[in-house]
C-alpha cells in the first residue's frame, strides 16, 4: 500500500542552523501518527516542512506516492491541511467566521459555499449562531473548533496538527481531542500530531516518534510506550518526567 | 502553627461597561509554612487571588475581605508605600513566562542586585556577592558567566532560575508561584520544581503554587484548592486527590489522557450551574 506520507532523509537547514537532520518516516493512510519532543526538538519544523511553510534542503517528502517539489500547488492543499497551536493567533482578528471559512472555498473554487460552510460549522460543535462572529467573541477551545473547521471545509485526507490543544485547559483539551477522533474515523483522515505532551500523543496515536536536536530517536507504537517497551534512555526521561513531580527527599 | 497568611471572604469585582465581573466571589483559607496548590481553569480566580495578596491587582478592580492578614499586617488597610515595602521582600511572586517577566534591557546580575538593594542597604560588593550566591543556590553552573547576561540570552529553563533567584533574593516569607513552569518543557519543568521545592523547605517559607494542572500540583504541594468561578468548591491533602468528591475536581482529573489508559472518547467535563453557588 503506498503510504499517505513518506519522509525520506529530511533536512531542514535555517542558514548554518540545521533544524532537522535526516529524518524519515512513513504514515499509512487513515493511521494516526505523533510527533513528541522537547521545544527546539524540531518536531515542528518537520510538520512546517511537509505543508511548505520550512525550506526542505535535503531528502524527500511524497504525499500518496507522488514527490513533492518545492513549491507546493493547490491540489497539495486540497490533499493537506494544517491546524495550529495558538488559536488566538491563527485566525484573522477582523474576519468573521464566515469570511474565515469563505476563503478557502474561494481560493479552490467550490460552489455550495453556503452550504459547506454550515456543514463545516455543524461538524466541529459549532451551531449556525457562531457563523458571524469575530474570533475575539469565541472561547479558546471555539477558535480551535473554527480552526478545525476551516481545515477540514476542503475535505483533505491528510491533517497536520501542532500542538492542537497545548494553549487550551485540560477540559477543553478533552473536548477537541474527543472530536478530531470522531472526525477521522467519520472521514477516515490521515493525522500527524505534533504535542510536547506524551500523554496526548499516545492516547490520540498509533505510533509516534520521539525527536531530539532535530533528530529521530526512536519511533515505536502506543502501546509500546504504554508498556515502558522504550529502547532508549532519552524516551525513558520523557515517560519519566510525564508522571509528575517526585520528591526525593 | 501561626498561619502566615489569612484571607476570608476574599472577593475581587471588576466593573466594566457591561457591568460588574466577580472574579474572585469570596475565597477564605490560612496558610502556614507550607505548600499550598491553587487549581482552577482560565478564568475561575486563582491568578487573581494571588494578585490580590500579592497587591498586583489592576487599578480599577475592587478588593473587599473580611481578613487579609499577613503576619498581623492588615494587607487591606496598607498604605501603597507598605504594599510596597512587603512586596519583594516578604512576600515575592515568580511569573508564568521569564520572557516577559524579565527586563530585557538589563543585565541578569543586575536585576537580581536592584531587587536586593531596593530593601536591604547593603554595599554593592555584598550585593554582588549575594546574587552569585543565590545563582548558585539555583543550581546555575557558572553564575559569574550568566551575571552578566541578558535575558534573552539563556533558555526558558534557565530564566525561570533566574526569575527564583531574583524572588528569593531578598529572603521573603511567602512565595506566590503562578504558573511558575507552564512555559517549560516537561523535563525543564521537573528541574525547576525540585529547586523551589528544595529552597521552600530549606528557607521555611511558605508557598501559594497556582496552576492549571491539577496532577502537577497534587505531586507538589500539601494542600490543593481546586477553585471554579471564583470560588473555592474543594480543599483536600494532595495526597488525598484521588479520594477527591467534588464533581469539577472529579472531572478535572478524569477528562485528562492518560498513557496506558484506553478511554475513547475521553471523559468531557459537564459543567453545572450549581457549581458557581
Amino acid at each position: 500500500m503506498t503510504p499517505a506520507l513518506a519522509i525520506d532523509g529530511l533536512r531542514v537547514a535555517f542558514d548554518d542552523f540545521v533544524a532537522v537532520e535526516d529524518v524519515s518516516l512513513s504514515v499509512a493512510p487513515g493511521e494516526s501518527f505523533g510527533l513528541v519532543g522537547e521545544s527546539g526538538s524540531g518536531k515542528s519544523t518537520l510538520l512546517r516542512a511537509v505543508a511548505g511553510l520550512a525550506p526542505v534542503t535535503g531528502g524527500t517528502i511524497a504525499i500518496g506516492g507522488k514527490v513533492l517539489g518545492d513549491r507546493r500547488d493547490k491540489a497539495f492543499y486540497r490533499t493537506v491541511q494544517m491546524v495550529f497551536q495558538d488559536p488566538y493567533g491563527s485566525l484573522h482578528p477582523r474576519q468573521t467566521v464566515d469570511r474565515l471559512l469563505l476563503e478557502p472555498l474561494a481560493i479552490h473554487g467550490f460552489d455550495d459555499t453556503e452550504s459547506r460552510i454550515v456543514r463545516a460549522l455543524d461538524e466541529v460543535g459549532l451551531g449556525a449562531g457562531f457563523r458571524f462572529r469575530y474570533s475575539h467573541q469565541l472561547s479558546g477551545g471555539q477558535r480551535q473548533r473554527v480552526a478545525i473547521a476551516r481545515a477540514l471545509i476542503l475535505e483533505p485526507s491528510i491533517l497536520l496538527l501542532d500542538e492542537p490543544t497545548s494553549a487550551l485547559d485540560a477540559s477543553v483539551q478533552a473536548e477537541v481531542l474527543n472530536l478530531l477522533e470522531q472526525l477521522r474515523a467519520a472521514r477516515g483522515l490521515t493525522f500527524v500530531m505534533v504535542s510536547h505532551d506524551l500523554a496526548v500523543v499516545t492516547h490520540m496515536c498509533d505510533r509516534l516518534m520521539v525527536m531530539q536536536n532535530g533528530r529521530a530517536v526512536e519511533q515505536l507504537t502506543a502501546a509500546d510506550l504504554a508498556a515502558r517497551r522504550v529502547t532508549q534512555d532519552y524516551t525513558r526521561g520523557l515517560l519519566a518526567a510525564s508522571e509528575g513531580f517526585r520528591r526525593t527527599a | 502553627m501561626s498561619a502566615l497568611l489569612t484571607v476570608e471572604d476574599l472577593r475581587v469585582t471588576f466593573p466594566t461597561r457591561t457591568g460588574i465581573i466577580e472574579a474572585v466571589r469570596g475565597v477564605s483559607f490560612t496558610l502556614g509554612r507550607e505548600r499550598l496548590g491553587i487549581v482552577g481553569e482560565s478564568g475561575s480566580g486563582k491568578s487573581q487571588t494571588g494578585r490580590a495578596i500579592m497587591g498586583l491587582t489592576p487599578e480599577h478592580g475592587v478588593i473587599t475581605a473580611k481578613r487579609l492578614d499577613f503576619n498581623g499586617i492588615d494587607l487591606l488597610k496598607a498604605s501603597k508605600a507598605e504594599r510596597r515595602a512587603l512586596r519583594g521582600k516578604r512576600i515575592a511572586m515568580v511569573l508564568q513566562d521569564p520572557k516577559y517577566s524579565l527586563n530585557p534591557v538589563m543585565t541578569i546580575g543586575r536585576q537580581i542586585v536592584e531587587t536586593l538593594r531596593a530593601h536591604e542597604p547593603v554595599s554593592k560588593a555584598e550585593a554582588r556577592r549575594r546574587a552569585l550566591d543565590m545563582l548558585a543556590a539555583v543550581q546555575i553552573r557558572d553564575p559569574e558567566r550568566v551575571f552578566d547576561l541578558y535575558p534573552h540570552e539563556v533558555s526558558g529553563g534557565m530564566g525561570q532560575r533566574v526569575m527564583i533567584a531574583m524572588m528569593l533574593v531578598a529572603g521573603p516569607e511567602l512565595l506566590i508561584a503562578d504558573e511558575p513552569t507552564s512555559a517549560l518543557d516537561v523535563t525543564v519543568q521537573l528541574e525547576v520544581l525540585a529547586i523551589l521545592n528544595r529552597l521552600v523547605a530549606e528557607r521555611g517559607m511558605g508557598l501559594i503554587f497556582i496552576s492549571h494542572d491539577l496532577r502537577l500540583v497534587s505531586s507538589f504541594c500539601d494542600r490543593v484548592i481546586v477553585m471554579y468561578a471564583g470560588r473555592i468548591v474543594e480543599e483536600l491533602p494532595a495526597a488525598r486527590l484521588a479520594e477527591a468528591e467534588h464533581p469539577y475536581t472529579r472531572g478535572l482529573l478524569n477528562c485528562m489522557p492518560e498513557i496506558g489508559a484506553d478511554r475513547h472518547p475521553l471523559p468531557v467535563l459537564e459543567r453545572k450551574a450549581e457549581w458557581k453557588e
